[in-house]
């Protein structure tokens, strides 16, 4: 069995302990709630998209130190983003999480996923991927939204 | 029933125990969700697959005779265990989930109207929730709720008013989050008094409890094959005979019916009328077995032995972490059997979950299939240790050991 020092790895326990951008926006922001049916985490995600940039993003809800942690790098990642690069950071993600076939499409912009690889150790905890990916896909319902 | 049971020799008829991961023992402590096998119920199933896996009520020939013999006896075996009147009211179903469900749609369809009043109470699972909303936006029927006390019994103080008027009063016997016990026996008489059906959901009480259903007084019980040592994919669905004989089929198919013509049907008798194809057989052996299982040990037994590692656990854990440990449910073992949801120092379920399990310690971390409940207690989920035949102090103590671990994680 993987040891627990590769899921929680001090960086996540930081982003769990201080989570960054947590809150709420109000309209006309784009918003999507997400549910992780199995543990009962509840997450909101605002997005702000202004032209082609997400200028603005929060979070708000409750969940485990990955889902968590996970929001929370994401706020950080995205914002300021274009929203072609959210996309290929999203994409990005789910690679890592094993989730999505690497799509290797040369016409993505190339994004680093720097505080985010941190959650790679998730993959040996096939039950906690849908933690991780809680926030990420309700990024994606908000920004569709 | 009170002879003296080895609880160690029970412990060693469940060959999974055995099992070691990392080199460290299996501490099962998950058994309000589903139980462990013993060997006999294994065996039972595989023998009968093995020497005589035939269908029932279909054919002539000798070795499906028996195959009917063995599946009616595991029947009769589940009547006698809860104290049936007849084996006939006795309903296979695929999980107490669909026996609930049976019941809202067969029962409730034919007589709850617009404005009918079906009463529910706080603690309720989904099982006992879901179907009931799925008929109110059908039908328009009301549901109304019982309330809990602060110590998570249920708050009886307005039983009356809130029954005024009601069709139905469908309840759990024993919280699967809060081990809370109710008064079923009260409860059934005050729907009666007030005119209303009195449903019993039953799931974390027969597996743990002497069950008696007459002398509850109950129109309907419903419980689930798995948590009772038995296997997965076999519930039951008790009724009063007058009940189920004047109840519409549930699902149509072979099996539950007398004749079928271009222009209709006609039902077969009970309890074929609800068992519609062909039945769980295999599970059923294994469900009689279990029940066999279980009454060589007594159930007065295994409610004295689950009353006293309750009471071990309690203490245990309020010892060793006293206010960072918070224990939802009544603190009185009288009324409460051995499922401990608890919130722990603020760390998140799933990751005491997690922690745990580095440790081979098995607990439910969610909301339990109750999130009305988990509402009301402020938390979206809890983690959930639940204790079985086949437990004892060390699983407790093996409990508040790893707990240690996810302080030292979280450095809290």
């Amino acid at each position: 069995m993987p040891g627990l020092e590769d899921l929680y790895r001090e960086i996540i326990l930081d982003h769990y302990r201080s989570p960054r951008n947590r809150g709420e926006l109000p309209p006309p922001a784009n918003k999507a709630e997400g549910h992780n049916p199995l543990c009962g985490d509840e997450i909101t995600v605002f997005v702000q998209v202004d032209g082609d940039v997400v200028s603005d993003v929060k979070v708000s809800g409750q969940g485990c130190s990955i889902s968590q942690s996970s929001a929370s790098m994401m706020s950080q990642a995205i914002k300021g983003k274009s929203l072609d690069e959210v996309r290929a950071l999203v994409h990005r993600f789910k690679v890592m999480m094993s989730i999505e076939e690497d799509a290797d499409d040369a016409a993505q912009p190339a994004v680093k996923l720097g505080d985010l690889e941190a959650l790679q150790g998730v993959v040996k905890f096939p039950v906690r991927i849908k933690c991780a990916t809680l926030a990420w896909n309700t990024l994606v319902e908000a920004l569709e939204s | 029933m009170s002879h003296t049971v080895d609880w160690s020799a029970v412990k060693a008829d469940f060959p999974v125990l055995q099992r070691r991961i990392d080199g460290q023992r299996l501490v099962y402590l998950d058994s309000a969700n589903t139980s462990q096998k013993p060997n006999v119920v294994i065996d039972a199933m595989t023998d009968f697959m093995r020497h005589g896996y035939a269908p029932i009520n279909r054919s002539a020939y000798r070795m499906a005779g028996e195959a009917t013999d063995a599946f009616e006896g595991a029947r009769a075996k589940v009547q006698k265990f809860i104290n049936a009147p007849h084996a006939h009211e006795v309903v296979f179903t695929k999980n107490a989930t669909e026996a609930s469900n049976l019941i809202a749609a067969s029962w409730g369809r034919a007589n709850l109207h617009r404005g009918d009043v079906v009463v529910l109470t706080h603690m309720e699972h989904h099982a006992n929730i879901v179907p009931w909303h799925m008929l109110a936006a059908e039908r328009g029927i009301e549901l109304r709720w019982i309330p809990l006390t602060t110590d998570g019994e249920l708050d009886l103080s307005n039983l009356s008013g809130i029954l005024d008027g009601a069709k139905v009063l469908s309840f759990t016997a024993m919280s699967n989050v809060l081990g809370t016990i109710t008064p079923v026996a009260a409860l059934c008489r005050a729907a009666h008094d007030a005119g209303a059906l009195a449903i019993v959901d039953a799931c974390q009480y027969v597996p743990h409890n002497v069950t008696d259903v007459q002398s509850w007084g109950a129109d309907f019980v419903t419980f689930s094959g798995h948590k009772m040592v038995g296997p997965s994919g076999i519930g039951v669905l008790w009724g009063r005979e007058q009940l189920l004989d004047a109840m519409p089929p549930f699902l149509g198919g072979g099996n539950m019916i007398a004749d079928v013509k271009l222009d209709g049907f006609t039902c077969a008798e009970l309890p074929s009328k609800f068992e519609a194809g062909t039945p769980p057989i295999v599970e059923a052996i294994g469900l009689g077995a279990a029940v066999d299982y279980l009454t060589n040990i007594g159930m007065a037994n295994v409610r004295r032995h689950e009353m006293h590692l309750t009471s071990y656990a309690l203490d245990t854990l309020t010892e060793r972490y006293g206010d960072d440990i918070t224990i939802h449910g009544p603190r009185n073992p009288e009324v409460r059997g051995a499922v401990l949801s608890f919130a722990f120092r603020g760390i998140h379920p799933h990751d005491i979950s997690q922690v745990l399990d580095e440790k081979n310690v098995c607990v439910r971390a969610g909301h339990h299939c109750a999130k009305p409940l988990m509402r009301l207690l402020g938390a979206n989920a809890t983690a959930r240790a639940s204790f079985y035949i086949y437990n004892d102090e060390s699983d407790a103590d093996a409990l508040a050991d790893a707990l240690d671990g996810a302080s030292d994680i979280f450095g809290l």
